[in-house]
């Protein structure tokens, strides 16, 4: 039943008479703001970790500070390697973020707090490519875009179990039970 | 949500020291909200003698105003009664957010991505739609675990059960089954996951696969009888029955089908758990059997030898709870409680057992088994499936590791009083 589901439901037709009515493109648009590992819903624009730092340095810095190190009202961007298996591992965009794509959705949905959705594309991606390059990931003129940022290897993207995207949803396959995935 | 480094925590606290000054400065100002005078028999309200009440899980409570607040809002086990929570004491957890200020008249879902017919809704045509009514618990993934900010509060002797399983309420929820929707937009070939998003602060994302849409999940307006409370998600969310919080996006305005998970900030980052050896579980999804005792529980006292009903709760994401065994003698000897109706399938369920207390020590624990014969694990066997020794769920760590559902002991002592007893 599961693994047909898909399938049973695209047959269907619609049963409601006039209950909802079809968006516009503008109005899908506007709120299509998810981006997948893919990056397929990228949109056009591009930025380097040189035009980031300027950009971090008058809308981000208050927050979390001039070394990424973090302040009162906003989490440290970065550190954290070497401490994924000890007993206080320290979750950055260096030490554990899977996907870069993760990056640039949050900045654009979220950043800066309380102000999410107030930044253009050019700047999401130079600021991503910033924190990219001040977590020793792409070098500070790599140029970040629809193209290049998937690409981006991430240094933790194989410490998730399990490590295909694919087999996330099966959790038989993954051998959990009662709750609880060895 | 229980994803916190000690830096994380300790900017949490300085934001609201921060953020209460600022408080402060605003009513010296004369700016408080004028109350309006309570018609009672418009509104009800309980008796003045009543006071069982949320609490913030981090000890920061009363909150302070500011962005962000304690992680989670606990429900007051230790005071339930039968299998309903009141919707003014179910759990929060919005990763600290204040709930958005949302007119039902302006809200919209809209539902796009892999379907033949993207669809745009308001609250009133999701009212059009057949309804139903589901009973079904919804549980924080990191509800009873021993690790994370919350740790030690959870493993002393002196724990409520409030402070130990408190990130689990039960309601009555109504709306519209999310497959009804899907099927009207019509799911084309190859889509096998959706994303659904919220109309908080963080827009907060939570990719779903599209099996378990079409199996059971909700699009909800209700909850026990009336509208949802703003901190559940007025005027509309997603139950995802069975499975950890964070699935059930609260302020939803967005489902997006897609053809793979989407990998959002809190899934991707924030909700894995973290194994021994680095590497992370993540989308846990389906939370394990578990069950308490909430009478007696942590902190209360029995007033002396006699008759006393134990009573607690079981639910399972795996289904509808078969079996509660109470036992009062550490785990030696173990007694079949009775299940109150009705038994709802992903639910809470309450359980009895008539018993006389010596008084003597004992230690009172109950396990459940669900549907699927999956029975309620002890805490030892959750080290063994985790690969770790018993001193690890004592080290004061920032390690997250959501679905702890091991067998939750109280002891009780010759003058009565009650104690967390896990480790
Ligand atoms: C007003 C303070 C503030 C400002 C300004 C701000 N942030 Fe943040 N940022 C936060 C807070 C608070 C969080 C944690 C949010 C949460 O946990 O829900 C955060 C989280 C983040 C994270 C996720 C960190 C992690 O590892 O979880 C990133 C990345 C980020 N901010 C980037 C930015 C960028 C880029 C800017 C500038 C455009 C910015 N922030 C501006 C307060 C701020």
């Amino acid at each position: 039943m599961i693994l047909g589901a898909s399938a049973a439901v695209s047959a269907q037709t619609p049963s409601y008479k006039n209950v909802g009515r079809s968006p516009s493109k503008q109005e899908i648009s506007a709120w299509d703001l998810a981006i997948g590992p893919s990056g397929k819903e990228l949109p056009p624009g591009s930025g380097t970790a040189k035009t980031g730092a300027g950009i971090y340095a008058s809308k981000c810095v208050s927050c979390h500070g001039a070394n990424l190190e973090g302040t009162a009202t906003g989490p440290h961007l970065v550190g954290g390697q070497g401490t994924m298996s000890t007993l206080q591992p320290v979750r950055t965009i260096g030490s554990y973020w899977p996907f870069a794509t993760t990056i640039w959705d949050y900045i654009n949905r979220a950043m800066p707090h309380g102000r999410g959705g107030s930044l253009s594309a050019d700047e999401v991606y130079a600021l991503t490519a910033f924190l990219l390059f001040r977590n020793g990931i792409i070098s500070e003129t790599d140029v970040m875009d629809a193209k290049s940022l998937p690409k981006v290897q991430m240094p933790n993207r194989n410490g998730f179990v399990p490590a295909r995207l694919e087999d996330i949803s099966n959790m038989e396959k993954r051998g959990c039970r009662g709750g609880h995935c060895p | 949500m229980a994803s916190n480094s000690s830096a994380r925590r300790r900017f949490l606290k300085s934001t609201f020291a921060i953020a209460g000054l600022a408080a402060t400065k605003q009513s010296a100002t004369g700016q408080a909200p004028r109350a309006a005078p309570k018609d009672l028999r418009t509104y009800g309200e309980r008796s003045r003698f009543e006071s069982a009440g949320r609490k913030g899980s981090l000890g920061l409570w009363p909150p302070a105003a500011g962005p962000i607040r304690d992680y989670g809002i606990r429900t007051p086990l230790q005071n339930s009664v039968g299998m309903l929570t009141p919707a003014s004491l179910h759990f929060v957890l919005s990763h600290g957010y204040d709930p958005p200020d949302i007119d039902p008249h302006e809200h919209r879902l809209l539902i796009h991505g892999m379907v033949d017919r993207p669809l745009i809704f308001t609250l009133e045509d999701l009212q059009r739609l057949p309804s139903v009514s589901r009973l079904h618990f919804l549980e924080c993934h990191g509800n009873s675990a021993t690790s994370g900010p919350t740790g030690a509060l959870r493993i002393a002797p002196t724990a409520t059960v409030q402070e130990t399983h408190g990130l689990t309420s039960c309601s009555e929820w109504s709306g519209v089954l999310l497959s009804v929707l899907l099927r009207e937009a019509g799911v084309q070939k190859g889509a096998s996951w959706l994303v659904a998003e919220g109309s908080d602060r963080i827009k907060h994302t939570k990719s779903i696969p599209l099996n378990k849409a079409m199996e059971d999940v909700l699009v909800a307006y209700g909850q026990n009888g009336e509208p949802l409370r703003p901190e559940q998600g007025y005027p509309l969310r997603l139950v995802v029955p069975g499975w950890q919080g964070i699935s059930n996006v609260k302020w939803l305005r967005r489902i997006k089908v897609v053809d793979e998970p989407y990998m959002a900030m809190m899934e991707s980052t924030r909700y894995p758990s973290v194994r021994p050896d680095g590497k992370s579980r993540w989308f846990e999804s389906e939370m394990g059997p578990k069950s308490v005792i909430t009478r007696p529980s942590g902190g209360q006292k029995l007033p002396g030898p006699g008759f006393y009903e134990i009573t607690g709760l079981a639910w399972s994401g795996g289904g509808a709870i078969r079996r509660v065994e109470v036992s009062s003698d550490g785990g030696r000897t173990w007694k079949d409680a009775r299940l109150q109706g009705p038994v709802a399938s992903k639910a809470h369920t309450r359980f009895g057992l008539d018993w006389n207390w010596d008084g003597s020590e004992v230690v009172l624990q109950s396990r459940c088994t669900d549907e699927k014969g999956v029975v309620q694990p002890t805490i030892a066997e959750v080290a063994k499936i985790w690969g770790v020794k018993m001193d690890y769920f004592q080290m004061t760590s920032t390690i997250d590791i959501g679905n702890f559902n091991a067998i939750q002991p109280w002891k009780i002592t010759r003058d009565g009083g009650v104690h967390n007893a896990l480790l």
